[in-house]
């Protein structure tokens, strides 16, 4: 099949996200590039639990006085929601349902912007309530880093999506975006599976002390 | 076509197996998410009771997530499915690398 192909329901690929060769190249890509990433991430988590409350002084907060269950909560309930809606747009997109597909998305970008202004406020009540910041200590840095890098994430995961959305809201479904859309489900698919070791490494396992 | 076991020459057939088949998925997929949900629960919740020992409670929630992990993975990233077998060895070479930089950090620096 060819991305240019003018394809209707009946004639819609059962695998859309594969059907071409540059979407082969792309989802073949896409999962090296996540490969790569769980380095990235595995690396940053390996500096966090070395600098883990190594502050150089007691007037320092630990990770067990700064963090707080509900807030903590509340996040991983709503990037686990987000992780359920964007398959809910994968399963529509292999149905040939654009539009259902793009409501799906859109609720998608809604749970994770919400994550992402509970993240803000949580880093700006800990600089200003803990004095807990990027150059306060050893452990600011490594908590800033890693959690800072997955919001970072999660900040591009919507703007991608968004952008997806947009250029692709008048022309309905092709083998041409099908896979792009394929390849943003699963990178925000990663990124719930980051934050799954972040709530129970950083969160947890710091207020256990 | 992708899939030319679900080909059987009537497009009209064939189009109403996958449909019957990618809805039956999505159940899975909702199994799934009320698992990780579950999992998540347990998870807060013996932190939040505060009767057990760190020792019991860190492996414990460690094991958690990567169940958890597993879930999202095989089912949401659908590595269950066929042709997957470079992504899964993209994927553990990452964890491989990474498991070992974790050990490195955890033990040897600054003991």
């Amino acid at each position: 099949m060819h991305a240019e192909d003018k394809l209707t329901y009946e004639t819609w690929p059962a695998e859309p996200e594969k059907s071409t060769l540059e979407a082969k190249n792309k989802f073949l890509g896409f999962w090296f590039f996540l490969g790569g990433e769980t380095v990235l991430f595995a690396s940053l988590f390996a500096t966090y639990l070395a600098l883990k409350d190594k502050v150089p002084d007691t007037t320092h907060h630990l990770a067990k006085d700064i963090f707080e269950l509900p807030l903590t909560f509340v996040a991983t309930m709503l990037l686990l929601t987000s992780s359920l809606t964007s398959v809910y747009a994968m399963y529509h997109m292999k149905n040939f349902n654009a539009k259902k597909m793009n409501l799906w998305l859109i609720i998608t970008l809604l749970l994770g912007a919400a994550f992402l202004v509970l993240e803000i406020y949580e880093f700006n009540h800990y600089v200003h309530e803990y004095h807990h910041t990027f150059t306060s200590s050893a452990f600011g840095s490594a908590f800033y880093t890693l959690v800072g890098f997955h919001g970072g994430h999660v900040a591009f995961g919507l703007l991608w999506i968004t952008t997806l959305i947009i250029r692709n809201a008048k022309r309905g479904l092709d083998l041409y975006n099908a896979p792009k859309f394929y390849v943003a489900s699963l990178y925000w698919h990663f990124i719930d599976v980051v934050w799954v070791f972040i709530f129970t490494v950083v969160y947890l396992m710091g207020m256990v002390g | 076509m992708a899939n030319p076991q679900l080909n059987s020459g009537n497009p009209r057939v064939d189009i109403e197996y996958r449909r019957k088949k990618s809805a039956e998925e999505m159940r899975h997929h909702v199994v799934s998410f009320a698992l990780m949900i579950f999992l998540t629960l347990i998870a807060f919740a013996a932190v939040a009771i505060k009767g057990f020992s760190a020792w019991f409670i860190v492996p414990f929630i460690l094991l958690l997530a990567v169940v958890q992990v597993i879930f999202q993975l095989y089912y949401f990233m659908h590595m269950s499915h066929k042709g997957h077998e470079a992504p899964s060895m993209f994927l553990y070479s990452g964890v491989l690398v990474g498991a070992i930089t974790i050990l490195a950090f955890s033990t040897i620096i600054w003991w």
